[in-house]
C-alpha cells in the first residue's frame, strides 16, 4: 500500500530526488521502517514508456529547464543551455546511464596522499577507507545485479566491442572485457535477460538494466513507509531558530508552492541542482545558502574528463546493435605519472545512433569532413573515455540571478575550465583510443569533444575537515546535522570510473547510518 | 547540379536535360516546387521560389550528401517557408546572394562548384543567418527516418525484440 502522509507530520524524512542515490536512499530506509517523502520534479515513466528514439526519448526524459554555463569548456560553446545530459523523472538518470559498475580503485579514495599537490587542483582525500567500502561495494553490485560480480556471467560480445577488444589486445592490452555492467546477462532479480536492443540510453525497454524506477522506487512504496510526489519543484529548505533543517518547500503539480515537514532532508538532486537548492536556501541565519559556511557548497564541480574516438573501417561495424557500453579496457585507469598526468581512466564501448552522431560528432562542424564521416556511420566502431577529473575551486555551480526558471527562482551556472591535468590526460587517451582502432585497419579516426555532462560531480563534496567541503563521511552536513547529501554532488574526486555503483553503495551506507542515529535517538 | 534553379534561365546543361528527359528537376511555377522525377513537390506559401531553391543548395552544401535525394533537403527547410519566417530568410539568401555577386557570379545558384559556393559560406557562417539553418538542419535533416537507411542506420529495435537474434554480433572480417 502506497503512504500518504501529511505535510504537517515532522517525523518524515524528506529525499529530494529519487535517482540512484534518493531513489535507493528512499528504498533502503523504507524498508527499514522510516517514513520517507520523496520530492521528485519529473514524471512516472516505465520501460513500458521508454521510446527508442533519441530525440522523441530526449523529449520524454532529459532535463531541459533553463541552465546557463561559462567558461572554457566547448559544452559552453557549442551547447550553452545544457551544460548535462541528465534526466527528470521518478528514477532521476539511472533510467539514462549505461550500466557501467566499476567499483574505485583503492588509490583513488586517497587521491591526494598518492598523486601529491597538484598546482591549481583542491585535490582532498575521501574520508572514507576503502575497506569500509567493500560490504557496502558488495550491497550495491548484488542490488543492481552487476555483471562479472557474485556468480553472475558476463554479456556477451557486440560488434563493436570485437572491434574494441580485437584493438586492445593487438595494442597489448590485457584488462578488456565486456565489463561489469548492471544490465542483466540473465534474468535476475525479477528483471530480463538483455536483448542487445542497444538505446541503453533511452531507458532499457526490457528493465534489463538497473534503474530504480522500476525496482527500488516500487519496491519502497511497497512497504508503506514510502510516498514519492512526481511533477513537484523543491525550491528550499527551511531550518528552525537552532539552525536544524525543518521541512522543504516545493511547488506541487499545480504551481503552488507547499511545504512539508522534516525531520531529516537529505538532498540528492544532482551535482547542479543539489548545490543550487542549498544557495536558494539562503536565510538571515545563512547568508550564503545552507550548509556553506566553508564556502565550498557548488565547488569543486566535476565532471570527469571525457572524450570519444570513433574509428571508421572499410568494411560494416553497425556499433548501434547490442549494449551501448558493455566493452572496457581497464589498463589505463592505474595511477602512473610517467604518462604525463596522475589519475587515469578507462576506455568503454560506446555508440550513438545517426540523429546524436550528427549533433554530437562535431558540434557547429559542416562540409564535407564532416559529411564524409557520417557517411561511413554504418562502418564506424565508437568508444568513450572517461577520466578522472582535478577538482577546482574555480569550476563550480552558482545562482545566475540574471536567469530564473518557471518558478522564478534563480538557475544555476555551471562553470568549469578543463586543469592542465585533465588536458594531457584527455590527449593521451585521444591517442591511444585511434590506436586501438588504427590495430584494426581504421581508414580514419575522429577525435570527438566531450558531451554535454552525464557525471556531474563534486559539487557538496565529502571532507573530514569541515573548512574544507560540505558534508562528512556519512554524507552528512558539516553544519546542519540533520540534512544529508545523498547524490554524486557529495564525491571527494572523481576517480575514473562511472559513478553510479559508488553512488549507490553510498545510499546503501548512509541508510545504516540515518536509521543507525535515529533508533538511537540522535536524531 | 541538375537541380538548380537559375534566375537568369535554364542554362545549357538544363536546356538539353529538359530536351532528354523533358525537364529539369525543379519545375517552378507559381508558389510551386517538384522534383521533374516526381519524388518530392511542395507547394510554397511565403517564400519566392528562387529564394526557396537557394535555400536548398545551401542546406545541401551545408551538409553534402551525395546519396541523399533533394526531397530531404527541401523537407529540412520547408519550415522557413511561412510568414513568419519570410523575411528573415529573403533578407539571408539576399545576402548570400550580394555575396556570390561580390566574386563574380550573377548568383549563388549560378556557382557551378560545390567549393566555390562554400567559401561565399565559410564567409558567413558566423552570421545568424547560417547558423540558423545549419543548426536546423541537424535535425531537420538528420532526424528524418527516412534518410536513415542511407547511412545504414536501423533505428527503432524493441519492436523486433532487439538485435539479440539479429546480428548483434555478426561481424565477420575481423
Amino acid at each position: 500500500m502506497v503512504a500518504k502522509f501529511d505535510l504537517n507530520d515532522d517525523s518524515i524524512v524528506v529525499i529530494i530526488g529519487t535517482g540512484a542515490g534518493g531513489g535507493v536512499l528512499a528504498n533502503e530506509l523504507a524498508q527499514k521502517g522510516v517514513k520517507v517523502v520523496a520530492l521528485e520534479a519529473g514524471g512516472r515513466y516505465l520501460p513500458e514508456d521508454y521510446i527508442n528514439d533519441e530525440w522523441d526519448s530526449f523529449g520524454q526524459l532529459a532535463w531541459t529547464e533553463p541552465r546557463t554555463t561559462s567558461g572554457d569548456w566547448r559544452v559552453a560553446k557549442d551547447f550553452s543551455g545544457l551544460p548535462a545530459w541528465i534526466v527528470k523523472a521518478v528514477g532521476g538518470t539511472s533510467i539514462h546511464w549505461a550500466g557501467a559498475s566499476l567499483r574505485f580503485h583503492e588509490h583513488e579514495w586517497k587521491a591526494k596522499t598518492h598523486y601529491g599537490a597538484v598546482d591549481g587542483a583542491n585535490l582532498l582525500d575521501w574520508p572514507i577507507d576503502p575497506a569500509e567500502m567493500e560490504p557496502f561495494y558488495e550491497k550495491a553490485e548484488a542490488k543492481l545485479g552487476v555483471t562479472r560480480t557474485g556468480d553472475r556471467p558476463g554479456l556477451p560480445g557486440s560488434n563493436n566491442y570485437k572491434v574494441f577488444e580485437k584493438g586492445a589486445l593487438a595494442l597489448g592490452y590485457k584488462d578488456v572485457s565486456t565489463g561489469r555492467m548492471a544490465i542483466n546477462s540473465v534474468e535476475y532479480d525479477g528483471r530480463n535477460a538483455c536483448q542487445q536492443t542497444g538505446f541503453c540510453f533511452q531507458g532499457c525497454k526490457w528493465g534489463a538494466k538497473w534503474s530504480s524506477a522500476y525496482t527500488d522506487i516500487p519496491r519502497g512504496e511497497a512497504t508503506g513507509n514510502l510516498e514519492v510526489r512526481d511533477h513537484v519543484h523543491a525550491a528550499r529548505i527551511l531550518h528552525d531558530d537552532k539552525g536544524r533543517a525543518s521541512g522543504v518547500e516545493y511547488f506541487d503539480k499545480d504551481g503552488n508552492l507547499q511545504m512539508q515537514k522534516a525531520k531529516i532532508v537529505c538532498v540528492a538532486g544532482n551535482s547542479i541542482e543539489s548545490p543550487r537548492i542549498l544557495l536558494n536556501s539562503h536565510s538571515a541565519m545563512f547568508p550564503d545558502g545552507l550548509a556553506n559556511s566553508s564556502g565550498q557548497v557548488g565547488r569543486n564541480y566535476m565532471r570527469h574528463m571525457t572524450g570519444s574516438v570513433y574509428g571508421v573501417f572499410d568494411k560494416p561495424v553497425r556499433m548501434w546493435r547490442g549494449t551501448t557500453m558493455a566493452g572496457i579496457i581497464r589498463d589505463e585507469s592505474r595511477h602512473d605519472p610517467s604518462r604525463g598526468f596522475v589519475g587515469g581512466y578507462e576506455f568503454e564501448t560506446l555508440s550513438l545512433g545517426l540523429p546524436f552522431m550528427a549533433a554530437f560528432l562535431d558540434p557547429g562542424s559542416w562540409g564535407r569532413e564532416f559529411t564524409s564521416a557520417l557517411d561511413s556511420y554504418e562502418n564506424m566502431a565508437g568508444m568513450w573515455i572517461v577520466g578522472e577529473d582535478m577538482p577546482q575551486e574555480t569550476n563550480r555551480v552558482t545562482l545566475n540571478h540574471a536567469v530564473t526558471d518557471a518558478y522564478g527562482l534563480p538557475v544555476a551556472n555551471v562553470n568549469y575550465t578543463d586543469h592542465p591535468n585533465d588536458v594531457a590526460m584527455r590527449n593521451h587517451a585521444y591517442a591511444q583510443g585511434a590506436a586501438v582502432y588504427d590495430a584494426v585497419g581504421a581508414t580514419r579516426t575522429l577525435p570527438t569533444p566531450p558531451y554535454p555532462s552525464t557525471h556531474n560531480l563534486g559539487s557538496n563534496r565529502m571532507s573530514e575537515n569541515p573548512r574544507d567541503g560540505v558534508v562528512n563521511k556519512h554524507g552528512r552536513a558539516h553544519d546542519v546535522p540533520n540534512l544529508f547529501i545523498s547524490d554524486g554532488s557529495q564525491f571527494t574526486t572523481s576517480a575514473a570510473e562511472n559513478p553510479t555503483l559508488t553512488i549507490v553503495a553510498l545510499a546503501i551506507r548512509q541508510a545504516d547510518h540515518i536509521a543507525g542515529e535515529i533508533s538511537k535517538g540522535n536524531m | 547540379m541538375a537541380t538548380k534553379v537559375s534566375p537568369k534561365g535554364l542554362t545549357r546543361r538544363q536546356l538539353l536535360s529538359r530536351a532528354t528527359v523533358a525537364g529539369a528537376s525543379f519545375v517552378v511555377g507559381t508558389g510551386f516546387m517538384a522534383a521533374r522525377n516526381a519524388a518530392w513537390a511542395t507547394e510554397l506559401t511565403a517564400l519566392k521560389p528562387t529564394t526557396f531553391a537557394t535555400l536548398v543548395q545551401m542546406a545541401r552544401d551545408i551538409y553534402p550528401h551525395d546519396k541523399i535525394d533533394d526531397q530531404y533537403y527541401v523537407k529540412a527547410v520547408k519550415g522557413y517557408d511561412t510568414a513568419d519566417m519570410a523575411e528573415e530568410i529573403e533578407a539571408g539568401i539576399a545576402a548570400l546572394d550580394a555575396a556570390a555577386r561580390g566574386k563574380g557570379n550573377a548568383s549563388y545558384l549560378d556557382i557551378g562548384w560545390e567549393k566555390d559556393r562554400v567559401t561565399i559560406l565559410r564567409g558567413m557562417e558566423e552570421s545568424p543567418f547560417f547558423q540558423k539553418v545549419r543548426g536546423g538542419l541537424v535535425t531537420g535533416l538528420y532526424n528524418q527516418k527516412a534518410v536513415w537507411p542511407v547511412f545504414g542506420y536501423e533505428g527503432e529495435s524493441y519492436s523486433k525484440g532487439g538485435y539479440i537474434d539479429r546480428g548483434f554480433d555478426d561481424i565477420d572480417w575481423l
